[in-house]
């Protein structure tokens, strides 16, 4: 079987690998390319620790092909921090004390920065809901719905100051 | 076997060649389902057909009150369409239900359709809202009502080379709305235990003139339960009105017994969630809600 050529954009990078037909993005992010922010949990969709955004949408990186990245662009986890400059979402999670083993953490800190980008003000409903699909079994949620809600603050406030 | 093929054809016509020219091939469209079936070595498709790539396949289009959904319109995409979320409230509701954000952002109705699962969302909604679905194939193209689709679980009338290109919704008269609503343990990211779709039309003085009432999970497909809307036309949906319909609704019943709860439990459920779903398809045509 021959490999499929795709291209792609990676966290505002081009970036080209070789896929099967039936490789997940997942495995091609984290095999081909190297990046192994995004986790594999259930490789069904539940979990959500694969969670990157495919042309400005999040979506499990797990259930969609790595063919169909082909002139796409896709935001993983590795691109969230500005070089040691990390994202309000991650500094809070940090502050918050937001995560134990930190399998699902790349997951939850890419769906909430989706959050904050259409909804800057959301409550605590709105947070969990958005959330749903990111599953952690160490801290419990409520650390990380406070430090989603925090980083929302932060962001906030430099928005009204820039 | 591995999948050896992707195709991402550009038109139906292409589409059509290449899912006839291999019986083994599958459709993709979001994939929150076929790819979960690949892995899980449910399903060993040779060929993979992406539908995304043709035109207005991820589109919806409005014309003269008529809504045609493209079958690989992802969910959450219907929500971004005011006159389509205003006309047909029910059926986007019942497609952004359906597991989270990270799937809705993929999964289409097409899919969950075609992967004919009894407990699918968007479907007792489609079918409550008398929506059809362009079939496309070898032998041309046919419009289908949505409930003629899934047989049983798992499996559709779909012929070989064929697959579902549009959902098309009915022009809406004055005063009509439609709702739906499932039952599950949790408040998001499950299955349905039990789903009702109800739609439906007044008149102005606030008499149901038509009303079509569906079920999820409750059956081998989701099911139509032409009694239960025939018991709210002419009422008032006054409470002898509902509980007709939810006795209709409950003759209606074929549930299985699983994890998620007994026939017995669906079947109660089943009155008791077509009652609500109609009260809320009610108040939002006489605009209250």
């Amino acid at each position: 079987m021959s490999k499929i050529a795709v291209s792609t954009t990676v966290n505002g990078d081009p970036a080209e690998f070789l896929c099967d037909a039936g490789e997940s993005l997942l495995d091609a992010l984290r095999g081909s390319l190297g990046l192994t922010g995004s986790k594999e949990g259930c490789g069904s969709g539940d979990c959500g620790a694969c969670t990157v955004m495919l042309n400005g949408q999040m979506v499990c990186s797990c259930l969609v092909l790595a063919v169909e990245a082909e002139g796409k662009s896709i935001a993983t986890i590795e691109g969230v921090a500005e070089g040691s400059v990390l994202h309000p979402v991650q500094r809070q999670f940090l502050e918050h004390g937001a995560l134990q083993c930190g399998f699902c953490t790349p997951g939850f800190i890419v769906a909430a920065k989706a959050l904050l980008e259409v909804n800057p003000d959301p409550d605590e409903t709105e947070i969990r809901y958005w959330l749903a699909g990111n599953l952690c079994r160490c801290t419990g949620y409520d650390k990380i719905v406070r430090a989603v809600s925090a980083a929302a603050a932060e962001l906030r406030q430099e928005r009204s100051a820039a | 076997m591995t999948v050896q093929t992707y195709h991402a054809p550009r038109t139906r016509e292409e589409a059509v060649a290449l899912l006839a020219a291999d019986p083994a091939a599958r459709v993709l469209s979001g994939g929150t389902d076929l790819i979960v079936q690949m892995r899980a070595g449910r399903a060993a498709p040779s060929s993979i057909v992406d539908i995304k790539n043709i035109s207005a396949m991820q589109a919806v289009l409005g014309n003269d009150g008529r809504y045609t959904i493209g079958a690989a319109m992802p969910c959450t995409g219907l929500l971004r369409d005011e006159g389509l979320c205003k006309a047909w409230p029910g059926v986007v509701e019942a497609a952004n239900l359906i597991g989270s954000v990270q799937v809705r952002n993929r999964a289409t109705m097409g899919g969950n359709l075609c992967n004919a699962s009894p407990a699918a969302d968007s479907v007792p909604a489609l079918i409550a809202a008398g929506a059809t679905v362009l079939v496309v194939g070898p032998a041309g193209m046919r419009e289908v009502p949505v409930e003629d689709i899934p047989v049983s679980p798992g499996k559709t009338s779909l012929a070989a080379g064929e697959f579902v290109a549009e959902i098309r919704l009915p022009v809406r008269p004055p005063r009509s709305a439609d709702a739906y609503l499932r039952s599950i343990p949790r408040t998001e990211m499950d299955i349905a235990v039990v789903g009702a779709g109800v739609s439906l039309t007044l008149d102005e003085a606030g008499t149901c003139t038509a009303a079509r009432v569906a079920l999820g999970a409750v059956a081998p497909t989701a099911i139509v339960v032409p009694e239960a809307g025939a018991a709210l036309v002419g009422t008032k949906l006054d409470d002898a009105a509902l509980d007709a319909m939810a006795a209709a609704v409950r003759a209606a019943c074929r549930p299985i017994d699983d994890k998620r709860g007994t026939a017995e439990y669906r079947t109660a459920m089943a009155g008791v969630l077509a009652k609500r779903t109609a009260l809320i398809a009610a108040a939002r045509a006489r605009g209250e809600a």
